[in-house]
This record gives structure tokens, sequence and C-alpha cells, in this order.
């Protein structure tokens, strides 16, 4: 349990450009296992929305149950949040997002969550486009319940009872890229540099963005069996690239090299720079990335960082043709058609 | 040879393969009786499949106004070989066959106590068209003709109606109307007409309308300001949604940009529909979806949590015969367990019971309004009967000067002048409804964790067994204030004084209704009550408390109405005698009749007819 949370701060705390100090977008204590990889993911949610300067309560978190659904609560306090029901995280985020399409939506969920129970909302909100972050805190086990082998458990890979899994796993960045999502990414709750940018990215995207995060559970996970404990997936990290997000209002100063680098504009006009680990890689061809991750994993490794985006992909409101209002603050005179279409209707039945 | 006499008073039955266009000649036929003054019941008998098996249309002609099933038929259209046996079978004696004589009938199919009336279609058809899709769909039109002459069934309002279907494609008007006139010229050369069976026009109908219940469900969304819909497909609900649709891209476009102001989700089953409409409507938009029963099942899972959460969302059940998969495309009102228990835990749900389109309209608009009120799911229970057969019901109404009422929301003002901390779960009122907030309302105040687990009053998670008690008693509570909100029941007392009463609901209505009459003839008196809500208001525990036995008439095994009656409100069960049918076709007046004498200890009855002469 991370009890105790110091109070001290800087009397010049910086503030991002909206005045917001970091303190802003913090949430109530966290009372998962000390070392929770979903504690670093909460912190990295914090600091991307913090640097985005995003208003705190202009964001909308919803999550599933498991360890890592419960993690809203730890981040973005002055945020409505809605800790719904198990593997439903997807259906009450487009619900959400169909009523108000102008608020920041935040997903949490688990490889439970997300890989078993929910995967059928899972697959569906990727074919939606829907306008979110969909972040799966990803242990490869069912951490509330005490452990049991989840459905993204390598195969061989052995959790705290010592038994190793013998089925196939599921992966839930090759799925996404499958069924639709115009951003996937792929990263790990210890790397902290390449996560926060990511983050970013993702808020940023207009559409889905996915983002695997594997997060070890120290607690039923993180034994030497594990492939997702701390010290195997150190060892086996790939990356695609670096990560450099520009939000729109900067300037891009940094010089890249030719060849190892790409830029994508993202639809409110901020940047992602790619450094790349090796030339060839791109970020805008979905097969590329599927075959990126089967090679990799051949070679037992764990490919992370930005797989893929397509910045310019209609979102689920404009497939709908929504209006530009969010439903939800539309009145009576919006709405209502009044007594005079009625009798109208009214003879047409007669 | 005996023959049925009757005057606007039968029931007439058209036996047709589905899929081959017969429902809108059927349609034109009930429409048309409905246009000269004539109460109708129409009601669609179909199969679970998309083409080529038995499909009955059934139309009650009754000039008193008579709108449940009746049981019986006086006149069968029989354009289907496949179902003719049963057909035939089912005639009354003295009734009249209609059928195709191009080929001489069957010798199975006679019977010495009905009429026959052979009209050669196929060959009326064969002689007129070369194109066989053509021979098929007129030859729809022409058996509506000769019913013209035979039944007295006014030519010109035919023709008027034609019209007005083939508006704006005037081509096909003459066609139609050459095709009533073949039937009309061959049957009235070769039967006397009209037949001992007629029409003849009355001013019964006054300003009255046909509607498909489904329809003025869709409808009364869109005027109750409905803008998310998420749903799953399921016979008999899915025209309830695709309602919404058709009257939204109608009434609900923005006229600049051409933009919708509704979005429809199709889900990819129930559980993501209904957790669609809890996350819509926790965001401040009003929401439904609409299901039948193995959707109700799935959707348990959202009730529970939108009920202990409260997030106001609204549900329509257009019920169909269970369990499981049942029998799709039959009636019920089976689902009243399921509805208002739905889910694990101590959970109880509003639900209201609609029984005319115009009160599926009217309970649609105000679903939304109780749910914003109580902050509840709200459940319209209607069923296949009531949603998808054309019913005669009063027009639609709208006061204009309604504004929707979205119950306890705290907007950014309120919030920016509150002295006190925002408690989610105050009880500030003592009505045990509370004030919510929209996400996105005041960047530092009314932000709060909405769950499905227990909580304080901050909505601050707990595990405090006095905490979660205190909610559990507010949220009870709550479901009595609700008593006062959701609609009383309506009352049909009886012409004499009488210590028996009836309590019914839904589409068990119009027949409860008849059969009251038919007793009251014979000289038994019962003091009626319909039901209109759950939780039961004060009102229904008065009628039980008056009466010394009450019987209760529903379309289900178990007798859920009376046992829900039973359980909440505390009543003998002896003093509640049930009165049941659920075989999947609407409740009839001569089965309530019945069973009502069966239960009063009474002779056993005999039918009732109309004289054959
Ligand atoms: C319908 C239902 N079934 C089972 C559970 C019990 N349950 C709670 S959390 C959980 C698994 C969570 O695993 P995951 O999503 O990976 O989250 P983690 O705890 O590992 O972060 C289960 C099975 C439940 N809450 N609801
Ligand atoms: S059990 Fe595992 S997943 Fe849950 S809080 Fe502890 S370390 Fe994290
Ligand atoms: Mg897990």
């Amino acid at each position: 349990m991370t009890y105790i949370r110091p109070n001290f701060r800087h009397p010049e705390l910086a503030a991002n450009e909206l005045g917001y100090v970091r303190k802003d977008y913090e949430g109530a204590l966290s009372t998962l296992c000390a070392g929770c990889g979903h504690d670093s993911i909460s912190a990295a949610i914090i600091q991307s929305c913090f640097e985005l300067a995003i208003p705190p309560h202009q964001v909308a978190k919803i999550s599933g149950i498991g360890c890592s659904s419960k993690t809203p609560t730890y981040f973005l306090g002055k945020s409505h949040g809605f800790n719904s029901v198990h593997g439903r995280m997807p259906s009450v985020a487009t619900g959400a997002n169909l009523a108000n399409r102008d608020l920041v939506y935040i997903g949490v969920s688990g490889d439970g969550d997300s890989a078993s129970i929910g995967l059928g909302q899972f697959a569906h909100v990727n074919r939606r486009n829907l306008n979110m972050l969909y972040i799966v805190e990803n242990n490869g086990c069912y951490g509330l319940t005490k452990g049991q082998d989840s459905a993204t458990a390598d195969i061989g890979s052995a959790s705290k009872k010592g038994t190793p899994n013998p089925y196939e796993p599921i992966d839930l960045c090759t799925m996404a890229l499958q069924l639709g999502a115009t951003f996937v990414g792929r990263s790990f709750s210890g790397d902290k540099e390449q996560l926060v940018p990511l983050i970013k990215a993702a808020l940023s995207h207009r559409g889905f963005a996915f983002i695997d995060v594997i997060s070890p559970c120290v607690t039923f996970n993180n034994n030497p069996k594990s492939t997702k404990g701390y010290e195997y997936v150190r060892e086996h990290l790939a990356a695609t690239g670096t990560v450099d997000f520009v939000p729109v209002r900067q300037e891009i100063t940094a010089d890249f090299a030719p060849g190892f680098s790409q830029e994508v504009t993202l639809h409110d006009g901020s940047v992602i720079h790619l450094h790349k680990q090796q030339e060839g890689i791109e970020v805008n061809d979905r097969d590329a990335a599927l075959e990126a991750i089967r090679d990799h994993k051949a070679q037992g490794q764990i490919l992370t960082g930005l797989l893929y985006v397509e910045p310019d992909d209609a979102d689920f409101h404009e497939l709908q043709g929504t209006v530009n209002t969010p439903l939800r603050d539309l009145d009576t005179m919006d709405l209502c058609p009044g007594s005079r279409a009625l009798e109208a209707i009214n003879s047409n039945l007669r | 040879m005996k023959a049925i006499q009757a005057v606007n008073d039968f029931v007439i039955r058209f036996a047709n393969v589905n899929g081959t266009g017969s429902a809108s000649a059927n349609n034109l036929f009930a429409k048309a009786v409905f246009r000269m003054g004539i109460p109708v019941s129409p009601k669609n008998i179909f199969p679970s499949n998309i083409q080529g098996l038995p499909t009955w249309y059934e139309v009650r002609v009754s000039e008193k106004g008579y709108l449940g099933s009746r049981g019986g038929v006086d006149f069968m259209v029989a354009i289907n070989p496949q179902s003719m046996a049963e057909d035939v079978a089912s005639l009354e004696p003295g009734g009249y066959f209609f059928y195709d004589n191009t080929k001489p009938l069957d010798l199975r199919y006679h019977r010495s106590d009905i009429n026959y009336i052979g009209i050669p279609l196929t060959d009326i058809c064969r002689r007129e068209y070369t194109d066989p899709r053509q021979r098929q769909l007129f030859k729809n039109v022409i058996y509506v003709g000769a019913l013209s002459a035979l039944l007295d069934l006014e030519f010109n309002v035919l023709k008027e109606l034609i019209g007005e279907q083939f508006k704006g494609k005037e081509k096909l008007v003459a066609p139609n109307i050459h095709a009533l006139e073949l039937g009309y010229q061959y049957a009235s050369e070769n039967f006397q007409c009209p037949l001992g069976i007629r029409l003849e026009r009355r001013d019964n109908v006054g300003d009255r309308i046909l509607m498909e219940g489904n329809a003025a469900v869709g409808l009364g969304a869109v005027y109750g300001g409905a803008t998310v819909a998420a749903w799953y497909p399921i016979t008999p609900s899915t025209s309830v949604v695709e309602a919404f649709e058709k009257y939204a891209n109608r009434l609900r476009i923005d006229p600049g940009s051409g933009d919708k102001k509704f979005a429809i989700a199709q889900a990819e089953d129930e559980l993501a529909a209904m957790g669609m409409v809890v996350g819509a409507a926790w965001n401040g938009a009003r929401a439904f979806t609409a299901t039948s029963g193995p959707g109700v099942s799935l959707m348990s899972e959202f009730l529970g949590l939108a009920y202990f959460a409260e997030v106001p969302v609204v549900l329509v059940d257009v019920q169909r015969a269970g369990p499981s998969t049942g029998m799709p495309t039959r009636t019920q009102q089976s689902d009243l367990f399921a509805a208002a228990y739905a889910s694990h835990g101590d959970t109880k749900h509003v639900l209201l019971f609609p029984a005319t389109p115009k009160e599926c309209f009217d309970m649609a608009a105000q679903s939304f309004e109780l749910a914003d009120q109580l902050q509840t799911p709200i459940i319209m229970m209607t069923d296949l009967d009531l949603g998808m057969n054309d019913n005669m019901s009063e027009p639609l109404e709208w006061d204009d000067s309604k504004v929707y009422d979205r119950g306890k929301v705290f907007n950014a003002e309120q919030l920016e002048n509150m002295k006190e901390r925002f408690g989610r779960y105050l009880d500030v009122d003592g009505d045990g409804i509370c004030y919510r907030t929209y996400p996105g309302t005041h960047p530092e105040k009314g932000a709060f964790f909405t769950r499905g687990t227990s909580r304080d009053e901050y909505a601050i998670y707990t595990e405090s067994g006095d905490v979660y008690v205190r909610n559990m008693e507010r949220l009870l509570k709550k479901f009595e204030t609700a008593k006062s909100y959701v609609p009383a029941p309506e009352f049909f007392p009886a012409k004499e004084a009488t210590r028996d009463g009836v309590i019914f609901f839904g589409t068990s209505t119009a027949s409860t209704l008849e059969a009251l009459d038919q007793l009251a003839e014979e000289g038994v008196h019962l003091d009626g009550m319909r039901v209109r809500a759950f939780p039961f208001n004060r009102e229904v525990e008065d009628f039980i408390e008056q009466h010394d036995r009450v019987f209760v008439v529903e379309q289900n095994r178990d007798g859920q109405l009376r046992k829900m009656l039973i359980i909440e409100c505390d009543i003998d069960p002896k003093k509640l005698p049930s009165v049941r049918y659920y075989g999947g076709m609407p409740i009839t007046a001569r089965e309530i009749r019945r069973q009502i004498h069966q239960l009063r200890g009474g002779a056993t009855v005999t039918k009732i007819r109309r004289k054959v002469g």
C-alpha cells in the first residue's frame, strides 16, 4: 500500500499554460500494492495531462473492474469518473462520447477486463474509431482475483503459482490493428520516457487511440518465469523508435537524421516525431506494424513504441453525422418537434 | 346452407405466404374499413422466418369498438395452399371460405357447414399479366377488389387509398385500380353481392388513428428528447429504433448544416447497447434502448448498475413469448419479474404499462422525464401485439408549453455559489432523490466518481455496513417516492354495486373490457382497474382493499402481476384469483369470461354466437 504522499511542494511549483500545477491532475491516494505497475501508468497519465494543459474537468475517466480499473480514482481528481462493470468500459465510453463530443475520454482497462470478459466490446469500439484514449494495463493476470492467468499470458509464462500457461495468448495491439484502431502503441509501465510522449500523442489524436502497457503485478506475476515481470520485460524490450510529441503551439526545434525520422501531423496540428531505431519502419502502414510485432515476438522480443497512426480517418461522430454541439446540451427547443408536426403525423394515420 | 349474417361485426382472416407482398393488400383492406368509420383491429400472425412460410393477417371488424382478439374466424381468405387444411378447420360454422378456384379444391377441404367462394385468381392474373412478379403482386390486389363487392367495402375508399399510397409514383395508380376492378367485376358477376356478412358505413371512428405501438414509442422518444439510441436487433422490438430513426431523420435535422441532432449506435449485443445508454445518460443525454426478453436477460447486469449508481436510463421491452428464445413472433406479458427485479442483489425497477399507441407515445416521452426525475431505470413494458400491429388509438397530442424537466442537476452557477461540499448521494430534500452533476460542468466543483460499488454520500468507496445500509434504505425511499410520480391506474366501475373486481394491464385491456360487458349482460358485475405502472400506487392498494375478491388478468403462465401485487402490497393470495392465457396469441374476451365464470364456480358456459341463418 502506498500510504503516505509527501505534502511538501517546492514554493515555485511549475504551472502549465492554463495555470494548473501538477497537483491539480492528481487523484486520491492509491490503494494498490507498492510497486504495482499500474501506479506508474497513473503517474504517466497525470504527467501527460499536465504537460498538455488539458483542463482537468474536461476529462472523463471510465473503467471496468480490476486493480487496473480502480486507478482512475488515483488520477485527475477534478474529473468525473465512472468505474463501471467488468469488461464493459468500451460501451459506457461509447455512450458517454455520443452524449458529449467535446470532452477528452480516457478509458482504463485490464487484460482480464479487455481480453477476456470484454473482448467483444474491445473489438467493436476499435471498429467505431471512437475518439478516446484506451489504455490496457497489461499484467498477464487477474490481479484483483488473486493472480489467475489472463488471456494475454504468454505460452510457458508462469505466475507465482508456478504452472506454465499452455494457451495461445491474445495480442491486443494486433487485434487493434486488425480491427481499425487509428492509433496503436505499446509501452512498459517502467519506461516513463517512452510512455509519457506516447500518451500525449494518443490524447491529441482524434479517433481511437489504443495503448497496451505492460504493467507488472508485483504480487502475483513478477517472478522469474513470468514474461510480464519487470526483469523479463526490461531484458526483452525493443522499440520502434523514440517518440517526441510536439503540441500544436510549440515550435519544432530538434534536428533529426534523415531517413531515420518520420513526422506525423495530427488533426489538431500537433506533431509526432519518431526517431526510428532502424530504417524502414513506417507508422502509417498497418501490415508493416503487424509484421513487426510478429517478427519481434519470434525473436523473443517485445516491440514497444508507436506502432501505427492514421490521423485523418473519420471518428464515430463524423461517421454518424451528428451536430457539432454536444447532444447533451440540446434543449427542448432544439429537440422537440412540437404539436404541428404531430398533427401532420396523425392525419397520415387516419 | 347456413350462412353467418353480420353487419360490421365479424372476423376476417387472410392466409398468405410470407414474402409475397400480401401485407400491403391486407393493410389496404383494413384501412378501407377504418375509413368507412368502422372500428377495426388488425393483427399480424407471422412465423420467425423471412420467406416461404405461412403467415396470417386477421382483422376484427367491430362496430361497437371491441378491439381485442375475438377468437374464431367468420371469413377466410385462403391464398396459401400450405395452410389450407388448418384454414378450413378454423372457420366458424356458417362461415365463408374464399379461395382460388383456378384448380378445383381438394376434396379434403370440403366441409358441409361452410360457404365456399371460389374466384379464379391465378387464371385472371395469367390472362392479364405476363410478368410473373406482377402476377404475384396483383393477385393480392385482385382479392381485395373481390372483397369490395362481396362485403360492400366501398370501392371509392379503396381508390382513394391507392391514390394516397402511390403519391409521387402516379404511374402505379391506374394498374392497381385496374386490378381492384378485375376482382370486383368477377365477384359481382358470379355471386350475389353483398353476402350476408358485410360492411356498412358508420361514424364510429372519430378522429382516431391506426398506428403500430412501436412506431408510437419511437416517435415518443423523439418528442421526449432522446438524443442517443443504442440497440441490438430483435423481434418484436426492432421497429422501435427504426421508427425513432425514421422520425428523427425527418424532425431532428439541423436546418443549417444538415447534421443530426441524435445518434444511433447499433451495438454488438444487448450488453453493449445498455452500456452505451448508461454512458450517455451519465453524461447528460437522454438515451434509450429497445429490446425483448432475451435482451432483457443480457441487460440485467447494466440495469443493476444503473439502479445502484442512479443513472437515468430508459428501456423499452417489447415482450414476446419466453422463456429463452421461446416463440419469437408470438405475444406475451411474461417479462414482469425479469424487468421489475432485473439484476442481482436487492434491486427494483420502475415499470410502465401502455395499452394503446397513444399511451406508447405518451409514456415513451414521459419515461425520459421520469428517468431524469427519479435517476433510475424506467422500463416500458409493451408487447408484440401492441408493438407490431396497427392498433386503433386516440390521436397523439403534445403540449407545446412543455419544457423538459431534467430533474435534480446542479449547473455551473449553482456549483459556483455552493458553500458546502457537494455530495452526490446526499438526500438534501428527504425524498431519496439526490443532486447530480454532468461531467465537465465546473472546473473545481461537482466532480465525483460513479461506481457500482458501495459508496458514501460523497461518492467515496466504502465497505462500512452502516453506510451501505443507509444508502440502500434511501434507494427504497426513492422507490416509495416513485409511487407518486408514475401514472395512476384507470378505473372502470361496474354499473351495479359489487364486491368483485378485476385488475388488468397493457394489451389485456380491450379483451377484459369486452368480457366485462358480456359478464354484465349475464348479471355478473365487476369493477375494473387498469394498472399503469410499478411500483403500485396507493390507489392500486385501495382498490384491492375495497373489494372482497379481485381477478387478475394477464398473459403469462405464472401470474406474474398477481404475484407482484401479493408481494409488494402484502395481499392474501386467496383474494386474487388468477385469469391467464399465454399461448402466444392475444388473450380473448371469450377466454377471460370463461375463466371468470369457472373461478366464480358458475356453470360451464357455452359460447355466445350471433345467430346463424
Ligand atoms: C461479472 C464479473 N465476473 C467476475 C468478476 C471478478 N473479477 C474482478 S476483477 C477480475 C479480473 C481483473 O483482471 P484485469 O482486468 O486483468 O485487472 P487487474 O486486476 O489484473 O489489473 C475479475 C475476474 C467481476 N467483478 N464481475
Ligand atoms: S494485485 Fe497485482 S495488479 Fe493488483 S494492485 Fe497488487 S500488484 Fe497491482
Ligand atoms: Mg490484469
